[in-house]
């Protein structure tokens, strides 16, 4: 019998990839395919769909409203985009001059409406104690009911700012932040935010400094998530592609991150849903009686 | 309606006038659940093609055109029976073309109703009233329910059609001819059906909206092309894939319709996204070159009763 001596051939390692390999390729995107694709989808919903040719968009200074503001200048004309400032008295005057930096940069027509005695006139008056958390609800919530009520005046639609990673993490205010009927973002991770914000040229100021809600003074999202979101994001993207926690922590993600995010993830499923409804007949609306949006 | 019998003759050379088919792709946009829109919309075409002489022999839409894709339940609403969409795209056709309309091939995706079924089907009819010399006459050609019904992701339509039963080529007055409608395209035995009962042409009617931004163009747009330039090579025939395009609630269709020559090779990209109407000309003679070339479908047909053995293997197991 001839042995076949195996020790002359070369024997190459071909390890499966890793999570950050996987995660990297899942993130990956094309700005500027995205960028066309949501100015497309930005017309279409506005103005073909809706027959609309005004968009209101909050601007906080941060990137999310930045980059929500340029795609709409770019889809309707910087002159039919209506950029509203809504600070409260809490809110940092660097977020202020930086939606000020969006707003000059893109020649949008703006209005600063400050909140602060429509959001004190109830907490103040009764609820004085409540914690940062439920103010920062109000808070939230007032800015929605300011969206809304400007778009009614200009007859024109708000547009949501939302991102896919805070959507997931449920780091937003139910029916405020994620109210507006039509969001570009919500289907972008954080990471991926930045990504095109670069491309669109929202001012780096805007697109480097640490991701806030600004509902209290040196408050960062990633200080308050206990992880970066480039670090969330790869396990966001992992854990909903079906990969399992076990297989995420074998393929090198440290079982705490994994459980932090994953926590996260399991605990807000209704934050992204309409309310629940007690079914009582068979033809329970979205239950039995089913119509697309845009039916 | 008088039925061809026999496959054109593809060797002789004095029928090579005659294997020329033109095609007109029509990446189509509907308006969402408006059934006589889009019947007017389809219209519009014909009138396009009247006013600037736009000739063709097979004028091909997509997927649902006469509804949009997403209706969820709204299928009910929209759905029409096979022979009223035939009337009502006649009487566009002749309303466009007059009394002595020449006969037109047309391909076209809708929701079916059918003794009180609704199905996702695909309709090919030749409308016009004059008659060829093959003794052509207007009238249903054929009706492909899709077979493979997507039901996963963003697809529900188990939920809300039922399946079809059939995966048939049939005789048109240009040969022998096979519909697909999408996620029938994904399964390769259903082309290689096609294939094996002769369709030197696939018709396919595609809605899929765009997922995967990390390259040049939607990542289902890319695997899309190699799914039909894969059918086309294996089989050596002309595949025209039709897209939807337009958003339908924040879902956006691709665009992007290809066609596939009998070398597997790709002769047309219409573009991404965009409505438009796209005109091309497949040579049926390329069939016989390629497959002189490369007799892939002469040896499954040889194997066939191999592996329809190896077939009742699985089903027994």
């Amino acid at each position: 019998m001839t042995l076949i001596a195996t020790d002359r051939f070369e024997l190459i390692d071909s390890p499966p990839p890793d999570a950050e390999t996987i995660g990297r390729n899942l993130l990956k995107m094309n700005p500027l395919l995205v960028r066309d694709w949501l100015l497309e989808f930005l017309r279409d919903e506005l103005i073909r769909r809706r027959h609309f040719s005004q968009a209101v968009v909050g601007v906080s200074g941060g990137v999310d409203s930045a980059v929500t503001a340029y795609l709409c200048a770019l889809a309707l004309g910087p002159q039919n985009v209506t950029a509203i400032r809504m600070p409260y008295r809490t809110s940092s005057r660097e977020s202020l001059q930086h939606a000020q930096l969006v707003i000059d940069a893109l020649g949008l027509p703006s209005r600063t409406i400050e909140i602060t005695d429509a959001v004190d006139g109830y907490i103040k008056q009764f609820e004085n104690e409540a914690d940062g958390r439920r103010r920062g609800n109000v808070m939230a919530r007032m800015r929605m009911i300011i969206l809304f009520d400007q778009s009614a005046k200009l007859d024109g639609l708000p547009v949501g700012t939302g991102n896919k990673s805070e959507r997931l993490f449920g780091y937003f205010t139910w029916h405020a932040d994620d109210s507006p009927p039509i969001n570009p973002l919500g289907d972008l991770y954080k990471s991926q935010v930045w990504e095109l914000a670069r491309l669109l040229g929202v001012p780096s100021v805007i697109v480097e400094k640490p991701a806030s809600a600004d509902l209290i003074e040196g408050q960062t999202d990633e200080g308050d998530f206990g992880i970066s979101y480039q670090r969330a994001d790869l396990i966001l993207a992992l854990l909903l592609r079906g990969y399992s926690r076990n297989r995420i922590i074998e393929m090198g993600v440290g079982s705490a991150e994994v459980d932090l995010v994953k926590s996260k993830l399991d605990k807000t499923h209704w934050k992204r849903h309409l309310p629940t409804t007690a079914m009582l007949s068979n033809t329970s609306i979205n239950d039995y009686y089913l119509r697309p949006v845009d039916y | 309606m008088t039925q061809i019998t026999t496959r054109p003759n593809f060797v002789s050379q004095d029928e090579v006038e005659r294997t020329r088919l033109r095609v007109l792709l029509a990446q189509f946009q509907p308006q969402k659940g408006d059934y006589e829109a889009n019947v007017r919309r389809v219209g519009d075409i014909f009138e396009q093609m009247a006013a600037n002489g736009v000739q063709t022999d097979v004028l091909t839409l997509p997927e649902t055109a006469l509804s949009g894709y997403f209706l969820e339940g709204g299928v009910r609403e929209a759905a029409r029976r096979q022979q009223v969409v035939f009337d009502d795209l006649q009487a566009e056709y002749l309303q466009r073309f007059g009394p002595d309309a020449p006969l037109l091939d047309i391909t076209l995706g809708y929701y079916e109703e059918h003794r009180g079924a609704f199905y996702n089907s695909a309709l090919y009819a030749t409308l016009g009233t004059t008659s060829n010399h093959a003794g052509w006459q207007p009238g249903i050609v054929h009706n492909h329910r899709k077979f493979f019904l997507a039901t996963y992701g963003v697809f529900d339509e188990e939920r809300f059609v039922s399946r079809g039963r059939r995966v048939q080529a049939f005789d048109t007055r240009f040969g022998r001819t096979g519909m697909l409608i999408c996620e029938d395209t994904w399964h390769s035995i259903a082309a290689t059906i096609l294939a094996l009962q002769g369709a030197h042409v696939i018709f396919i009617g595609n809605a899929s909206p765009a997922r995967q931004f990390a390259n040049d163009e939607p990542g289902n747009l890319t695997r899309w092309r190699d799914l039909v330039r894969d059918i086309s090579s294996e089989h050596n025939l002309f595949v025209v894939l039709t897209n939807l395009c337009g958003f339908e609630g924040g879902k956006g269709f691709i665009g992007g319709s290809i066609v596939t020559n009998p070398f597997g090779e790709v002769v047309l990209n219409a573009p991404v996204a965009k409505e438009c109407l796209v005109r091309t000309e497949l040579n049926l003679a390329d069939i016989m070159v390629a497959r002189s070339e490369n007799p892939l479908l002469a040896d499954l047909e040889t194997r066939l009763p191999d592996l329809i053995a190896e077939l009742r293997t699985i089903e027994r197991s």
